[in-house]
């Protein structure tokens, strides 16, 4: 089988690295790249815990080929935190402790993130809906509904909540 | 791996280029347009091609254009795209409400219409929203392009009229009827990220007389494929979609309505929640067509 070499930018660094044709971008990601933080949770899109944006657009690494990659943007949860400081979205994640096991965190993360870029003053509807792709077995949700609109409202004080 | 895993990935720029790698690797390669569905069936084992070829990188795969009214959509557009469209949004608000249906904000990320029709989910939400607009599917292949009815394209669950070689291009979108409008609902047992138990979409004009000019109907899972009920648009013609219109055209659905037994519901709660489902789809397309004039 011949591998791939696959050129991409991940969060905003020029990237490459070779892959098999059928390779997830997820499997890439954590097993070619070293970025650990998007999870395989069911690894058939049901989950979130692997989401990622690509173009800017929020997807499950686990339903996108290593080789789609090409040319595109990566932006993963490891590109959060912008040096060393805890994004507010992470930070309400701690106060509300919307997080046990962590397994479903790095896709809320990069989920909630998008959804506040979109809609910096969504109400407690649309948080639930815009992450219902986002399995939590731990919390119950609303930890992380809460989080999720404190780190929005911190945001929009900031004026940051682009 | 096995030796069944995909031994190679190509991504044309072209149509042309994508009919000419379908036609080398013939039935060992699958077209890939969103991959929500085939990357799913790759990991269940499903599905075993050789080769993937990705039909994203083809501009007009991944277009939506308006040309004179009416609306040519990308087979590939991803529906978080192509649910925000303006003209999709005032013309076909029917069609956009299936489209930002289908599964969550990570799948509105990579789904499209084409992948929802050719993957022929008897339950795709919006293949009866593409009936009762009476949209066209514009195909290529080795013989050059076609266009065929929407209705013509899924022949049971899982299975296409579409022949070795051939993928969908574009779904095309005539102008709609004046004072007319559609809506699509579907009912699933929680709020959000599940599969249809049973849609309904309807698209209704209104003469100038106040009376219904022209009525369409078409039902999800309740038959191997979505369906048209031609009944039911009799039942709607020329009324003025009062209470015995819709009685009418609610017994028409259930009369045409042949659904199965399985985890999601069972015939005779299907047959019964189509009825009320077309009724209020009726309902919502109505009003919309009586703001729309």
């Amino acid at each position: 089988m011949k591998r791939l070499h696959v050129q991409t930018r991940i969060n905003g660094e020029a990237a490459e690295f070779l892959c098999d044709p059928h390779q997830t971008l997820l499997d890439v990601l954590r097993n070619v790249v070293g970025l650990t933080g998007a999870k395989e949770g069911c690894g058939t899109g049901d989950c979130g815990a692997c989401s990622v944006l690509l173009d800017g657009r929020l997807v499950c690494a686990c339903l996108v080929l290593g080789a789609e990659a090409e040319g595109r943007a990566v932006a993963t949860v490891e590109g959060v935190a912008a040096e060393g400081r805890l994004h507010p979205l992470q930070q309400q994640l701690l106060v509300h402790a919307g997080l046990q096991c962590g397994v479903c965190t790095p896709g809320i993360v990069v989920a909630a993130k998008a959804l506040l870029e979109r809609n910096p003053d969504p109400s407690e509807r649309e948080v639930r809906f815009g992450l219902a792709g986002n399995l939590c077995r731990c919390t119950g949700y609303d930890k992380i509904v809460r989080a999720v609109l404190d780190a929005a409202a911190e945001l929009r004080e900031a004026g940051a909540g682009r | 791996m096995s030796d069944a895993s995909p031994h190679g990935f190509e991504a044309p720029s072209s149509v042309e280029g994508a009919v000419a790698l379908l036609a080398k690797h013939g039935a060992a390669a699958r077209v890939l347009a969103g991959g929500t569905d085939l990357l799913a069936q790759l990991k269940s084992g499903g599905r075993h091609p050789r080769w993937i070829v990705d039909l994203k990188r083809i501009p007009e795969l991944m277009q939506v254009r308006e040309a004179e009214g009416a609306l040519v959509i990308g087979a590939a557009v991803p529906a978080a795209e192509l649910r925000e469209h303006p003209a999709l949004l005032r013309r076909f608000p029917g069609l956009a409400e299936a489209t930002a249906l289908i599964g969550s904000e990570q799948i509105q990320g990579r789904a499209s219409l084409g992948g929802n029709l050719c993957n022929a989910s008897p339950a795709a939400d919006t293949t009866p929203a593409l009936l009762v607009n009476e949209a066209e599917v514009e195909i290529a292949g080795p013989g050059g392009r076609r266009r065929v009815p929407v209705a013509a394209l899924c022949t049971g669950p899982g299975r296409t009229s579409l022949a070795e070689g051939e993928f969908v291009v574009a779904l095309h979108l005539a102008p709609p009827l004046p004072r007319s409008a559609d809506a699509y609902l579907r009912l699933i047992p929680r709020s959000e990220m599940d599969i249809a138990v049973v849609g309904a979409a309807v698209r209704l004009a209104q003469g100038p007389d106040g009376r219904c000019s022209a009525a369409r109907v078409a039902l999800g899972a309740v038959a191997p494929t979505a369906i048209r009920v031609p009944d039911a648009e009799a039942a709607l013609m020329g009324s003025r979609i009062d209470a015995a219109a819709l009685e009418r055209m609610t017994l028409a659905v259930r009369a045409a309505a042949r659904p199965i037994d399985d985890k999601r519901g069972t015939v005779a709660y299907r047959r019964q929640v189509i009825g009320v489902l077309a009724r209020r789809a009726a309902e919502r397309a109505c009003e919309r067509a009586r703001a729309a004039s």
